[in-house]
């Protein structure tokens, strides 16, 4: 099982898509329930503080915006963890959307820093049903390879 | 250290809400001797994601102290995909198309809102242009109040309380600012945070008039009033109705039992177009105070949209108190000694207090003349409104300059031929908050 980050973060359908493959999606939904579920709630909706701004500063310096370092201290950390990624471009707003495109530049830049450019599949989002067909299986193929080289992985680990 | 101040910059000035206007507003919130609660503002909060900035415990506090609530209009998500060519801007963050959306649901009676409070990212230039452009649209499709505000993770409550006051004034509270003449004997005290001004008004006229430096502020209060009263020959006992505002606004007319206890853009706005006598029609008031500045766009002396503060001190009377004390003359002197100066020879910055006082010494030990010295530190002060304050309120003659700094001629002087417009500076222009208050006080002598 590897851990994919897809974008958009909040994406049901990649995240769907990953879950089948039998991997781990990194999704955004995970942090917020982690923050809106912790002790201490204060801060309705997303329990976000003035401290979270601030935990932010580790991907963004402090002349970037609060809403952006803010997002940042939720969202950072899935691009810290991610094994490999999928970015669909183009989306419609109901494919995914995390709101501020200033902290999608900058989670898609950690993620193709961070992460094996092989590992990350960069893909439009389909306009038509043919184009939508070609974009599940090359997702479904890109998970795939994954699988493989994580069962290559697990071997070599054994032997 | 220049980090510590850019952001800061957004939250313009910073006040602790006392304990009195805590008890006030829930006085007032519940109606005190009446048993039925006033109805909460609605305000449609229009922002790129306040809960991602950790500041919306902050609005919701600004907004509970007022009796007010934030109401998200709904929209069509797939309208996110088109509204950039709808609207005119295609911005490239999904929240900021989701500012115009609601933005259009609101202007449309999609959702029905009292008042609307459009903010973003302070530093966001997206954003920016969106949170202008979103305002200007809902200011001039609908008859719905706006203000607009960038916040920073630091914003906090007592920031935003001066603006939600207003605000929810303009929108549920109409029928006091209708009021255009003065009737019976009333009083008001504006208590600001560098002079307490009282005057003491009777039948439409001002008949007393009291001003001091603000020290402690109900003993500074008391001196104002004594010497308004003094001045009108009246006893206090005769005074029929009181109105306070300013910074000290809730511990003196907690104090003097006021019958109203207001913000200072509502009583600045109201006495200025009161004392310019343009009740009527359109105008822009300019309030350049001790430590703070306001810019109000006025329909038939109704505020619309207004801004306050400023990045620093650098755009307030506080800075000319500065370039007053260097010059070695004193602040009654500084405007005369402005107008037989040029303010071309002299390169200044009063974007901020501390870079403007280097620009003053460095002018002046190049040998500078302390009368184009003055006459640059006018020119800073109004660039600086110009940049920070007038971009975001539509200015619409007449424009009526008011608040102490107005005094010192050169400011006018330099305001008019920046805007190239002709700027009004009325009688008793430092006045205008006392005078507000005393005006819409007499509301309640007819009560």
């Amino acid at each position: 099982m590897v851990k994919v980050f897809i974008y958009p973060t909040n994406s049901f359908i990649l995240a769907d898509l990953v879950t089948r493959a039998g991997h781990e999606p990194l999704v955004v939904m995970n942090q917020v329930r982690e923050k809106v579920t912790s002790l201490s709630v204060d801060s309705p909706p997303l329990n976000i503080t003035p401290e979270d701004p601030n935990l932010g500063l580790k991907y963004a310096a402090i002349e970037v915006p609060a809403g952006v370092r803010g997002r940042m201290s939720l969202m950072g950390p899935l691009a810290e963890e991610a094994e490999a990624g999928i970015i669909v471009e183009d989306t419609p707003a109901d494919f995914g959307c995390s709101g501020c495109n200033r902290t999608n530049e900058l989670m898609k830049y950690l993620v193709r820093t961070n992460v094996d450019r092989s590992k990350i599949l960069e893909i439009r989002y389909p306009k038509n049903e043919e184009q939508m067909h070609d974009f599940v299986y090359t997702i479904l193929e890109f998970l795939k390879t994954l699988s493989n080289e994580s069962e290559i992985k697990k071997g070599g680990g054994k032997k | 250290m220049s980090d510590l101040k850019m952001a800061n910059a957004g939250k313009e000035k910073v006040r602790s809400v006392p304990e009195s206007v805590k008890d006030f507003e829930n006085k007032r919130s519940s109606g005190s001797d009446s048993s039925k609660p006033e109805a909460k503002v609605k305000i449609a909060l229009v922002s790129c994601g306040t809960e991602y900035g950790g500041v919306q415990p902050a609005f919701e506090e600004a907004a509970a102290k007022v009796n007010a609530e934030f109401i998200y209009p709904e929209i069509d998500i797939n309208s996110l995909d088109t509204i950039g060519k709808d609207f005119g801007i295609e911005a490239s963050s999904g929240d900021l198309r989701l500012m115009m959306a609601r933005a259009q649901a609101v202007v449309r009676g999609e959702t029905i809102a009292d008042g609307v409070f459009v903010t973003t990212c302070f530093r966001c230039a997206e954003a920016a242009i969106v949170r202008n452009e979103v305002r200007r649209y809902i200011h001039q499709k609908s008859n719905i109040p706006v203000i607009s505000y960038s916040f920073t993770e630091q914003t906090d409550a007592a920031t935003l309380y001066t603006r939600f006051e207003a605000l929810t004034t303009v929108a549920k509270r109409r029928h006091l600012l209708a009021r255009e003449v003065q009737h019976g004997i009333t009083a008001g005290i504006d208590s600001g945070s560098t002079t307490t001004k009282a005057v003491v008004m009777k039948d439409n006229k001002i008949i007393g008039i009291g001003w001091g430096s603000t020290n402690e502020v109900l003993d500074s209060a008391e001196k104002a009033l004594a010497q308004a009263l003094e001045m009108a020959k009246i006893d206090r006992k005769e005074i029929q109705a009181l109105g306070t505002t300013g910074y000290g606004r809730y511990l003196v007319g907690e104090h003097y039992k006021a019958d109203l206890i207001q913000e200072e853009i509502t009583t600045n706005s109201k006495g200025a177009v009161y004392l310019a006598n343009v009740q009527k029609g359109p105008a822009t008031v300019i309030d350049i105070g001790g430590m703070d500045n306001k810019a109000i766009s006025v329909e038939d002396g109704i505020p619309g949209m207004f801004t306050m503060g400023g990045i620093c001190a650098g755009a307030s009377g506080r800075f000319f108190e500065t370039v007053a004390k260097r010059l070695n003359v004193d602040i009654t002197e500084l405007g005369d000694l402005a107008m037989k100066g040029l303010q071309e020879n002299v390169k200044m910055n009063s974007y901020c207090i501390v870079f403007g006082t280097q620009s003053l010494v460095n002018s002046l030990a190049k040998g500078a003349l302390p009368k184009d010295v003055a006459a640059a530190a006018c020119r800073s002060v109004v660039e600086q409104i110009y940049q920070q304050q007038l971009q975001e309120v539509d200015v619409r003659e007449p424009v009526i300059l008011v608040g102490g700094s107005s005094l010192i001629k050169g400011v006018p002087r330099e305001l008019s031929n920046l805007l190239n417009v002709k700027v009004i500076v009325p009688e008793n222009s430092h006045l205008i908050g006392a005078v507000g208050a005393a005006l819409l006080a007499s509301g309640f002598v007819e009560e």
